[in-house]
């Protein structure tokens, strides 16, 4: 397995961090939640037989620029422009959470940019009658446990390390959810479902099946609107952030899907 | 000095074991709690004691805009404001105010406010909130991220509305209106009314009303000590951009009970200002920080100075973490004077001279206070303490006060008779 590597691409003008590991047939990540203030044990299983391509979308650790992105459109085109940028232009996409609700508008608006395609838990529907949860309305304690089955690991992926400097940190995780709020702002209802239709990429749905944000249930939802074929797997013992809980399950069921 | 009379409306009978039994005040606070038959006398009242200031001799009369808010009873100030102004005829109306980026168009607020102006003669404060989380991002959805660009821009636009003499195209961020002709206009138009930012104590806010030439007010509920760096920070930084220390160019919220003794004070002022800070204030801490709401820049100076201390202290993250709820603390807190005539012209006197606040806007309606007690304090206060803090400042000129039709000019507005018109 390579070492990692960290390059810079522009997007609208603002740096976003691309990070690549490993050697065999690219895959493309788009992160959930919190972004990824840190490489995971996740992507190194993924690493282990695919080059594993990680851009931070604008706002995210990494990346900034998401305070020119005022509507839905720009957010899209601002993802396109960071996977092409990013080298991952038809290659197997996997998006989580937040990350998989763009992962599923690369697959339905320019659906040759989009093998296969894999959404954990993702974000873009909402259900009144299955209301998800708001996470940007959580008391500070509360987060972890809204994040992972096992918040001590959310807790360990956004603490600061060693030499992290003090101020710029909790700005930068603060950030991330900011980002998330400008994309997905009240609901994290995008009317992606006008659009699932439009997704012919094979398409495996993951979702934890103690996810405390979006209801699994709307993991029907995905699978009856996507056009193309579908699957879908529960992950055991896992919370919204599954790759997070159950990194070798993830990554196994992954690996499974693309062949 | 002006002496500035402000309500916020709460609705006064919230239950006992409300705090044990309700997460929040604001934003999911329970309809079941609100009875709409009650509310029409707490509506009444509120509007009577408004009208009773008035008359009473206060320069203003103040209101302010809240959403599902059981201590704010006012989505619309403006529906309040444009019955005093019939009800009223020199006091000046301040809307403080209406928070602009969740007025879809935002020509609406400037419509709105040039009918408050007109029908009252030219005696509209325009108040220009952001608005706080509570409101803006929960109860009304709005972005946190969008918030504030969409807020500096409908600024513009409702600014450019009143001033613009032809019908002009709108190309916003946000909005976008080919035909923007406001009618009716405001009468005070030289150049528009007064402009007040009621804020926190972030530095961009600070430097904006400095660079516009705005009133800055800091409307906390935590009193003068409270006030007091936030205060320091406006005028540190006043003194940075090289303005002078015309103490008009800042306001500030101050509760206040007066008696005929300080144990008449307590005896009568404990229970309502017990009321308040413990039940209107018991807000759900998930509704204070919605991610982009602060910006980075305050976020920043939060974490690494002193200036933060000030802006921190308005951040309504601190706000809550304050949270005295008896009433020695809060009287030892400084949220609100309490005393005789006397004790409270030292304490107003100390105030405004300490923060340098020119426009002192006081709640002398509080939690649940009866409207018979809050006429008590008002009276209490316009005669024995207004006379004694009025002189102060009078060196400098209130550039920022409405300047309303010379008497001769405005309408004569009819008595108003209720009892005869129940009679008829």
């Amino acid at each position: 397995m390579s070492e990692l590597k960290a390059a810079t691409v522009e997007v609208n003008g603002f740096p976003c961090r691309v990070w690549t590991k490993g050697s065999g047939p690219k895959l493309g990540f788009l992160a959930g939640l919190g972004g990824l203030p840190r490489w995971l044990p996740f992507l190194d299983k993924l690493a282990e037989t695919r080059t594993v391509i990680v851009p931070s979308l604008p706002g995210y650790p990494g990346a900034t620029g998401h305070t020119e992105l005022d509507t839905h459109l720009d957010w899209v085109l601002a993802v396109r422009q960071l996977i092409d940028k990013a080298g991952l232009a038809g290659v197997d996409l996997i998006g989580a959470s937040v990350g998989g609700a763009f992962a599923a508008e690369m697959a339905a608006i320019f659906p040759g940019h989009v093998r296969k395609l894999v959404l954990i838990a993702p974000f873009g529907l909402f259900d009144d009658k299955e209301p998800a949860t708001d996470p940007w309305a959580q008391r500070k304690e509360n987060v972890a446990g809204l994040m992972c089955a096992d918040g001590a690991k959310w807790n360990a992926l956004v603490a600061a390390p060693e030499g992290a400097n003090s101020v710029e940190w909790p700005i930068e995780m603060g950030r991330a959810f900011e980002a998330a709020a400008r994309a997905f702002w009240p609901l994290g209802n995008t009317r992606l479902e006008k659009r699932l239709g439009l997704i012919a990429a094979p398409t495996l749905i993951l979702w934890g099946d103690r996810d405390a944000v979006l209801p699994p249930s709307y993991a029907k939802k995905f699978a009856a609107g996507i056009n193309g074929s579908t699957r879908i797997e529960t992950v055991a013992e896992a919370g919204h952030l599954a790759y997070l809980d159950q990194p070798d399950a993830v990554a196994r069921a992954i690996l499974a899907h693309f062949g | 000095m002006k002496l500035m009379w402000f309500h916020l409306m709460p609705y006064t009978e919230l239950p006992d074991d409300f705090n044990q039994k309700h997460p929040s005040v604001w934003v999911d606070i329970h309809s079941s709690l609100f009875d709409p038959r009650r509310a029409h006398h707490m509506y009444n009242d509120f509007m009577d004691e408004l009208e009773y200031a008035a008359e009473m001799g206060f320069d203003a009369v103040c209101v302010n805009e809240h959403h599902s808010n059981g201590y704010g009873l006012m989505p619309s100030p403006n529906l309040i404001a444009s019955s005093l102004a019939r009800r009223t005829t020199d006091t000046a109306l301040c809307v403080m105010g209406n928070s602009l980026a969740l007025y879809n168009p935002p020509t609406r607020v400037a419509e709105e406010f040039a009918m408050i102006d007109c029908i009252s003669g030219g005696r509209l404060i325009a108040g220009f909130p952001v608005g706080s989380p509570m409101d803006t991002c929960y109860a009304y959805g709005q972005n946190p991220s969008l918030l504030r660009e969409r807020y500096y821009e409908a600024h513009d636009l409702v600014k450019k509305a009143w001033m613009e003499k032809e019908t002009f195209a709108f190309s916003g961020r946000f909005n976008q209106q080919r035909y923007v002709n406001i009618w009716p206009r405001p009468i005070q138009n030289d150049p528009h009314p007064p402009i007040w930012i009621p804020g926190g104590g972030s530095i961009e806010t600070w430097r904006w009303c400095a660079e516009m030439d705005y009133v800055y007010c800091y409307l906390s509920y935590y009193g003068y000590k409270a006030g007091l760096t936030t205060m320091q920070g406006f005028w540190n930084e006043m003194a940075k951009l090289g303005k002078d220390r015309n103490p008009y160019r800042a306001g500030f919220l101050q509760f206040v009970g007066v008696a005929e003794s300080r144990q008449q004070a307590l005896d009568l002022y404990t229970e309502p200002a017990e009321y308040f800070y413990g039940r209107c204030l018991h807000v759900d801490a998930r509704f204070a920080t919605p991610p982009g709401y602060t910006t980075e820049a305050t976020q920043r100076a939060g974490i690494e100075s002193m200036v933060a201390k000030a802006a921190n202290t308005a951040s309504y993250q601190s706000k809550l973490s304050l949270k005295a709820t008896n009433m020695k603390d809060i009287v030892d807190g400084g949220y609100v004077i309490i005393g005789s005539p006397d004790e409270v012209v030292e304490q107003i006197r100390h105030v405004a001279t300490s923060l340098n606040v020119g426009h002192l806007m006081l709640l002398l309606q509080y939690g649940n206070m009866s409207k018979d007690t809050t006429k008590y304090n008002t009276r209490m206060f316009a005669e024995q303490v207004m006379p004694k803090v009025k002189d102060l400042f009078g060196e400098w000129e209130d550039k920022w006060w409405p300047k309303p039709l010379a008497k001769g000019q405005r309408a004569a507005v009819p008595a108003f008779r209720p009892q005869l018109a129940a009679a008829e």
